[in-house]
């Protein structure tokens, strides 16, 4: 057998002046002297090769480059530089968050003075006398966003129910990209659309019919502006259902096929397969894709404010116009004189940072307990 | 009672009760109107759009800076201008420190580390748009004393590099280990595999998150009002007040015109047109133009 070793010293292995006849190529490719590249971690590569045929004719010469690609020493600080430039960007994101928090906290120092806790809970607002007091814009924020919740998850759990469960599979696709469209129109048309054609809807038909069917619970009472509430709810839900129903879609998507099947095998319809099967398992993932929405509808602003009304009152009824804390920094930011005035409005900007930040970390955390080990999509 | 012993016995199957398919038939009628009903608003915000929108631009609406209330006429040729120059200092200053994190995160950052900024950026993308408004205005409007354009563009800008990173760091963990064992094989040095071949593999989907990511913030406004602040007239200068697109729709749209109202329409139409316009253009750029191959 003709054997050999060439990984002793392969720099000095003179493959050129062999005259291999009939040699095994797969040798010749292995035995090549990579520069710099030996892999320490296999076993020294040993091996055969045939014993070439003696007096053959076929002399095959191999010429072997014995220089490495590249000439000289590679320089390592490009790679250094480039290293810790990407590092940079990384801190920066990190940076950036800090910097948030620094701008918004040193800001509302002044109002902190002022009035301490009391600024959450107090409801008078009032400029001209320097009162600030938080509690109608708190109370706007909750109460729109829980509005906008209660019609949107109904409708985003059906649409993700019937895109991922009922639908024909060619359906499939257009119902998302078009439901996702919804997500993409800014929300400065959306409240274009809904000055000019939800408000007067809501003033002219709904508001009338739920005064006259709902008007006993006192939350459907006074008169019908169309402006108000109602309408922030409603235009919030609306850009809210593209959030909670490609969420949740994305949830029942990694639901295990089995479960499906195990629960129809014992009998089940498709409705009971759905709920025991499918959205019992989601659950957690569902209830995340549901408070991500709520941490959009809270820092909502544009189209609130052009359809709440601006009036900063804590009214029990739902006709009756309102404030979000989003919306009195939209209108008021820019022609707040005082420094105690622009100090409280970005009081109320910290504030909406922190909700908006602690619901949406609460979000993630459920979510990807339930996607966990799938590639998560960015949500926007 | 079956008989228990025999095996070729049919158990009988006691039929479903006429309750539980009455209930399967409206859930499903119910998730089929649930569809039905989310859908609606799309279809009219559009057709509102185009009907209200269509009539109300023409040349004027394209070259003319807005008219004094009360004349008619006039345009909105500044703020498209405007909208352009802030999302191009936006994109200037977002899309390297967004790609470069997502560079960070996916190449360096499968450590504690990266899980850090992993987490941290998808918190500043649920941040309001508003608050980020205040951040620069305290930044850069408070140091400059006066509003710009600089000042708008940093804004976006902020709400562009969390959305970039992260869509760039997941584009990039879908090219093989493979290609860039290959590359270092050969010799090539790690910061020019990472971006001539991991990156320039991954390159049009980078570019999809990147448009993604500026298709959001084109139309912001929130954070714009107190930033770009607008401006009825033309402006060049970057440190200076700019009209925006969305700020003049939000503007006219509260504003008690009828013409403005028109005006308005006509400017969500030009900003969904100038939005999509901008994503197809790169995407065609991606697909023919001097990236392609990428």
């Amino acid at each position: 057998m003709f054997g050999f070793y060439c990984c002793g010293k392969p720099s000095k292995f003179k493959f050129s002046h062999y005259q291999a006849p009939l040699f095994n190529r797969f040798v010749t490719t292995l035995c090549y002297p990579q520069h710099g590249m030996s892999n320490q971690a296999l076993p020294q590569p040993r091996f055969s090769a045939p014993e070439p045929g003696r007096g053959s004719k076929a002399a095959l010469k191999i010429e072997v480059r014995t220089t490495p690609l590249l000439q000289g020493k590679v320089s390592e600080i490009p790679d250094v530089v480039f290293g810790w430039a990407m590092r940079f960007c990384g801190v920066a994101v990190v940076a950036l968050l800090g910097l948030i928090v620094y701008q918004l906290v040193v800001g509302s120092q002044l109002s902190w003075h002022a009035f301490g806790w009391k600024f959450f809970v107090q409801s008078d607002w009032n400029p001209v006398e320097d009162q600030y007091g938080a509690l109608p814009f708190i109370y706007g924020t909750i109460v729109s966003s829980l509005l906008a919740l209660v019609i949107a998850v109904p409708l985003s759990l059906g649409v993700a129910v019937f895109i991922t469960e009922m639908c024909p599979i060619r359906l499939r696709g257009i119902l998302s990209f078009t439901t996702e469209l919804l997500a993409a129109i800014p929300s400065v048309v959306y409240g274009l659309w809904a000055i000019f054609v939800l408000v007067p809807l809501i003033r002219e038909y709904v508001e009338p019919f739920l005064a006259q069917t709902l008007g006993w619970t006192t939350l459907f009472s006074g008169p019908p502006y169309g402006i108000g509430m109602l309408a922030a709810g409603v235009i919030l839900a609306i850009m809210i259902i593209p959030i909670i129903s490609s969420i949740t879609r994305e949830v029942l998507t990694v639901v295990p096929q089995h479960q499906r099947e195990a629960v129809l095998a014992l009998g089940a319809t498709r409705w009971e397969m759905i709920r025991m099967g499918v959205l019992r398992n989601a659950r957690a993932g569902i209830v995340g894709a549901i408070i991500l929405g709520l941490g959009r509808a809270l820092g909502e602003t544009m189209a609130v404010t052009m359809v709440i009304g601006n009036r900063p009152e804590i009214a029990k009824s739902l006709f009756a116009p309102g404030y979000t804390m989003a919306s009195v920094l939209a209108n008021e930011f820019t022609e707040a004189t005082g420094d105690l005035y622009l100090s409280a409005l970005i009081e109320i900007g910290l504030a909406l940072f922190f909700v908006t930040i602690v619901v949406n970390a609460l979000a993630r955390l459920l979510v990807w307990s339930v996607t966990r080990g799938q590639p998560s999509r960015s949500i926007a | 009672m079956p008989d228990t012993n025999s095996n070729t016995a049919a158990v009988p199957v006691k039929p479903i009760s006429l309750r539980r398919r009455v209930m399967d038939q409206v859930m499903t009628g119910a998730s089929v109107l649930t569809v039905l009903l989310v859908l609606l608003p799309l279809f009219a915000i559009f057709a509102y759009l185009v009907y209200k929108g269509i009539g109300s631009i023409n040349l004027a609406f394209l070259t003319q800076t807005p008219k004094p209330v009360g004349e008619p006429g006039g345009g909105m040729a500044n703020a498209i201008v405007g909208s352009m120059v802030i999302l191009a200092i936006a994109s200037l200053l977002g899309v390297p420190l967004g790609i470069g994190a997502g560079i960070f995160l996916s190449e360096y950052g499968r450590n504690r580390y990266g899980d850090i900024v992993r987490f941290v950026s998808d918190v500043l993308n649920g941040v309001p748009s508003i608050v980020i408004g205040i951040v620069a205005y305290g930044l850069v409007v408070m140091r400059q004393k006066h509003f710009s354009a600089l000042a708008g563009g940093v804004a976006l800008a902020i709400m562009m590099i969390p959305t970039i990173a992260r869509t760039t760091e997941q584009m990039l963990l879908l090219v093989p280990q493979a290609i860039r064992e290959a590359a270092y094989g050969l010799g090539v040095s790690r910061w020019r595999t990472t971006l001539s071949i991991t990156l320039r593999t991954a390159t049009s989907g980078v570019i999809t998150g990147v448009m993604l990511a500026f298709a959001r913030v084109a139309g912001e406004t929130a954070p714009l009002l107190f930033t770009a602040f607008g401006n009825q007239f033309w402006n060049w200068k970057t440190d200076q007040p700019t009209a925006a697109l969305s700020l003049q729709i939000f503007t006219y749209a509260i504003s008690p015109y009828d013409e403005w109202h028109r005006q308005a329409w006509a400017g969500a139409l030009v900003l969904i047109i100038l939005i999509v316009g901008a994503v197809a253009a790169v995407r065609i750029a991606v697909k023919h133009g001097t990236l392609a191959g990428a």
